[in-house]
């Protein structure tokens, strides 16, 4: 590969990647949960994705690529090893309903540093693929591809972590 | 089909990934169904707290120049070292951009949220079976109702010839920081009218703003300390008449 070319290929990861760097950081900030570790964990992601970009296949999404290596370069660090012991309830059991009265949803007022807390809480699992869906609004298609699981599982997963952000907002209501 | 399996599909439709039919079909029911709409909403409203509470980190100005500038370092083939004096100049110029683009950022992120939260107690006013906590359409009722309350006051506008009339008033709060909510009506619509101290809003540079959010208007403006914003489902241009009204009498 001659320089130009290179020159050429890089230009255009720069392109791609650094519009992606705030959102990033978020999510790997929300992660580790500490500012120097987030930076390194992006800082890698950065690194990685450059070394791989070639073996990127052009019309596939880029952006659920680039949180896939940070997810997965966040999986093999010492805090990632840590989250990734949590165990998980069996993903195909079924949901029980819960139902609401109208009354309730004025007592439910979703206070922002308490779902702040209820989020930072929570187990990453959990955490991430509502930052995913509610804050990255990633399809379920491209939830399914940054986290390596089907779509069905992304669906209970979802729908188990909603339950525990409610569950805990209450419980911190209540206290 | 019961409430219970459309419990089940009320994420995936507030998600958009519900398939048409079934969208349709769910919209049907919502219409009929007090205890799922209300679900609905609850949803609704959760989405929403995470979509702001979620939006958090903003990477340090020096970070993201880092960044940057390892990215620029590998598109450009290696300098010859008499080159410095262009790479410090336009590092400089990179950490300035940063650092501007971060605080306009951050800046976004917090109206953003700021918008979110009164959005909030907007719908919650409307929502709530005692919406106001002094009824009256008497200006000079509602006003000494607030006296000792909240540590500010303020003037209510004459609203005689206008589509306006005044419903009440209740105490809210932002950033925990008190404050008046005003109630008006205009044509069968409810529009909030809130008043906080500026620092209940600090950080964020708000001017005199007007946008759309979920198709309810907002209208902002700074007056002599305090912050005043204008919420609802009404038109823009009522929203600009009640802003102006608001504004003669402050």
């Amino acid at each position: 590969m001659d320089v130009s070319e290179r020159g050429v290929v890089s230009q255009s990861f720069e392109e791609l990647a650094l519009p992606l760097l705030d959102r990033l950081y978020n999510f790997a900030h929300w992660l580790t949960q500490d500012r120097s570790e987030a930076e390194d964990l992006v800082q890698e992601t950065f690194a990685k994705a450059l070394k791989g970009f070639a073996s990127f296949q052009p019309g596939t999404n880029f952006r659920a690529w680039m949180y896939r290596i940070l997810r997965n370069t966040f999986l093999t660090s010492r805090t990632g090893l840590k989250s990734a012991t949590v165990p998980l309830e069996l993903e195909d059991e079924t949901l029980p309903a819960t139902t609401n009265t109208p009354e309730s949803i004025l007592l439910d007022r979703l206070d922002q540093e308490q779902v702040r807390r209820a989020l930072d809480e929570l187990p990453v699992p959990y955490r991430e693929i509502l930052l995913l869906c509610e804050v990255e609004e990633m399809s379920y298609q491209e939830i399914s591809s940054t986290l390596a699981i089907p779509m069905g599982t992304v669906m209970s997963r979802l729908s188990r972590a909603r339950r525990a952000l409610r569950e805990s907002v209450r419980g911190s209501q209540r206290s | 089909m019961g409430c219970q399996t459309w419990v089940e599909k009320l994420g995936t439709y507030l998600d958009g990934e519900l398939a048409s039919g079934d969208e349709r079909a769910l919209r049907e029911h919502l219409r009929g169904c007090a205890a799922c709409a209300a679900d609905t909403l609850e949803r609704l409203q959760t989405k929403r707290a995470i979509q702001s509470a979620g939006l958090r980190f903003v990477p340090d100005p020096a970070f993201r120049a880092r960044i940057q500038n390892n990215l620029a370092g590998a598109a450009r083939p290696a300098r010859r070292s008499w080159q410095w004096f262009p790479v410090l100049a336009s590092v400089a110029a990179v950490l300035v951009v940063a650092a501007l683009f971060a605080t306009y950022n951050r800046d976004r992120m917090r109206e953003r949220q700021l918008t979110s939260e009164l959005l909030d107690l907007h719908v919650a006013t409307l929502a709530s079976s005692s919406p106001v906590d002094v009824v009256s359409t008497d200006r000079h009722t509602v006003k000494p109702w607030f006296a000792g309350k909240i540590p500010f006051t303020f003037n209510l506008p004459d609203l005689d010839g206008t589509p306006f009339t005044l419903v009440g008033g209740r105490v809210s709060y932002l950033h925990q920081s008190p404050g008046a909510e005003l109630i008006f009506r205009v044509r069968q619509h409810q529009v909030s009218v809130f008043i906080f101290q500026e620092r209940a809003v600090e950080g964020i540079r708000w001017q005199e703003t007007s946008l759309t959010q979920l198709s309810f208007g907002i209208r902002s403006w700074s007056r002599n300390g305090l912050h005043y914003f204008v919420i609802g489902d009404v038109s823009g241009d009522d929203l600009d008449k009640l802003s102006n009204l608001l504004k003669g009498s402050a």
